[in-house]
């Protein structure tokens, strides 16, 4: 009996060990599987930048990169001597871009400074979802916005106004980027203490003369940060400008006329038939490449003056 | 004697009283330009859609008369893609997150891993399309597929559900894990059983909004090459599919005026089902939110 029974003891010892064993593996794999996923988004960005070096470098094989770089015009189209230079893209981009930075900082900051210097905590509990809101909509619904909407009561105002232009994309894109800055720039303002609030509105100070000569220079570097991005997402906004904005790579400052921007000549490739290794089809790699350079220069720039010029309270 | 001039004074003060006045409503005003966008924006939709949407338009294929055109293909098509995005980038996601909360140690490594998961958040949805492009369609040869476009959106939102399973597993207390510890528990086995059930609520919620955001991203399928004219649905995760924002941006495109009802249609089901999307995260949200 005894014995039988220090048997089945041993045996157990040997079940658990063996158990424990197991789990020694778990504990020691889990650790690295999850690593791995982890680096996965390590791996994306080099198959990002990797990729793009890749075809851009086959993309300057065939065209000279100062031509690319400084060339005013962009005609990859045209049959016996297409063009490529960057130039025109870069200025539509840029034309949508200020436009937009034109409706989405005034009112992206009223907006802030309403929700976090006026309005009641109600009132900011509906106003903000609602905010965001409008920056879940998908930016296709944006452009149907821009084409069916906006471009025909700009057309009321501007005769002149072609059906594709930039000042449409532009303001459609500001309104999306808005909530973003609202947002940002509302949680970098709320982040002030009160204190300092109470400190100026006791020296009789006004709401008003609080927000800006106070609050506002407070929450600089927030605001600044949220302004940056909002540039960043705007220069790589796809859809608006490729259903508002046209097909017409120009290198001037108009803005009633139809534009292109990098994002809108990607999409124009794709949705055509460039076959594979020709040069229009590397030439959307340089493009997406040059975008990448932008906005990759805004998010860091973001990152570094949310960093940099943190005021700690 | 009298030190100050009395009138003078008033007379400033109502001005900076005015002041402020003035600038609240012209900040209300800036608040309620967002919130009337918005509004318009609704009810030109539905406006424009509502005539063309009918039991039809959901189970017509496309086609190039307005009226007999549909969106069975692309609804379809879409939740095919759901089905690769969601399990794909949960699981990936949640791991990344583990391993940054759980396990990484303070290094370079691990810090870089952090950096780069802002930064992968920044970049252009389109320049994620020319990596599916390269990599899934060409090098790995899966074709305009299913999978192909699965594995891109799953990269893009990748870096949301990241964060906010990040955020979801820090707010569980160290005291669960540290008692976890006490009763004998591994470190895998707390994850697992202490710290995973009590984060999922908010792991959940995050993974809905990113793929609310999946579902309406048009630019990487367009650079995929994603067609939109299909007369057919999917039948594996190999075949080649169309997705509701494809489907709207080929109408929106087009020059007919009628097709502007058809594409304003498709938007109505798109926005429904974010909203049905969004909803189901608030309702998690509210529904498990803790607070230790």
């Amino acid at each position: 009996m005894a014995g039988k029974a220090s048997e089945q003891s041993i045996q157990q010892m040997i079940a658990k060990s063996r158990a424990r064993k197991g789990k020694k593996i778990i504990e020691k794999t889990m650790p690295k599987l999850l690593f791995i996923a982890a680096a996965l988004s390590v791996l994306t960005t080099f198959g990002i930048v990797f990729t793009l070096i890749f075809e851009t470098f086959e993309f300057f094989q065939r065209v000279s990169i100062t031509d690319y770089l400084f060339g005013t015009e962009w005609l990859p189209f045209s049959g016996k001597e297409p063009l490529y230079g960057i130039l025109p893209l870069v200025f539509g981009t840029l034309k949508v871009t200020g436009i937009a930075v034109l409706v989405a900082v005034p009112f992206g900051l009223g907006a802030a400074i309403y929700l976090s210097e006026y309005a009641s905590d109600k009132t900011r509990r509906i106003v903000k979802p609602i905010l965001e809101v409008l920056a879940g909509v998908p930016t296709i619904v944006y452009g149907f916005f821009a084409l069916t909407f906006v471009t025909p009561i700009l057309q009321q105002l501007i005769p002149s106004l072609k059906i594709f232009n930039a000042l449409s994309p532009g303001i459609v894109v500001g309104i999306m980027v808005l909530p973003m800055i609202a947002s940002l720039s509302e949680d970098a303002m709320s982040s002030v203490p009160n204190s300092i609030r109470e400190g100026a509105l006791g020296l009789g100070a006004t709401k008003f003369e609080v927000a800006i000569k106070v609050v506002l220079p407070a929450a600089l570097s927030g605001i600044i940060a949220s302004v940056v991005l909002a540039i960043s997402r705007a220069i790589g906004e796809t859809m608006i400008v490729s259903l508002a904005g046209g097909s017409t790579p120009k290198f001037d400052f108009a803005v009633t006329d139809s534009i292109q921007t990098m994002t809108a000549y990607i999409v124009q490739v794709s949705t055509g038939d460039a076959g594979y290794g020709t040069t229009i089809y590397y030439s959307i790699y340089a493009v997406g490449f040059t975008l990448f350079i932008f906005t990759l220069i805004m998010n860091l720039l973001a990152q570094y003056i949310s960093k940099r010029f943190r005021e700690e309270y | 004697m009298k030190y100050l001039n009395d009138t003078a004074v008033m007379k400033r003060m109502n001005l900076r009283l005015k002041m402020n006045k003035v600038w609240k409503a012209i900040f209300i005003v800036a608040t309620t330009f967002a919130l009337i966008t918005l509004l318009i924006l609704l009810v030109r939709i539905f406006s424009q859609g509502l005539s063309h949407l009918n039991l039809n338009f959901l189970s017509n294929f496309a086609s190039r008369v307005p009226e007999k055109a549909g969106i069975k293909a692309a609804l379809i098509g879409s939740l095919w893609l759901m089905a690769v995005v969601a399990p794909v980038s949960i699981l990936l996601g949640v791991s990344s997150a583990i391993y940054l909360e759980e396990y990484a140690k303070k290094n370079r490594f691990n810090d870089f891993i952090r950096i780069n998961i802002s930064n992968l958040a920044g970049v252009p949805s389109i320049v994620f399309g020319l990596l599916g492009l390269t990599i899934f369609v060409r090098m790995l040869d899966l074709g305009k597929s299913i999978l192909a476009a699965g594995f891109t959106m799953s990269l893009l939102i990748l870096p949301i559900i990241i964060v906010s399973a990040q955020e979801a597993i820090r707010a569980v207390p160290q005291e669960q894990r540290e008692a976890s510890y006490g009763m004998g528990a591994t470190k895998w086995q707390t994850i697992v059983k202490v710290v995973l059930p009590a984060a999922i609520p908010g792991i959940l919620t995050g993974s809905i909004l990113a793929l609310s955001r999946a579902i309406g991203e048009t630019a990487p399928l367009v650079v995929i090459g994603i067609p939109v004219i299909l007369q057919f649905l999917p039948e594996n995760l190999l075949s080649t599919f169309t997705a509701l924002p494809m489907q709207i941006f080929d109408w929106a495109k087009r020059p007919q005026e009628e097709f502007q009802y058809v594409a304003a249609a498709g938007i109505i089901v798109l926005m429904t089902l974010l909203v049905f999307m969004n909803s189901i995260a608030i309702y998690i949200r509210n529904k498990f939110q803790k607070r230790y």
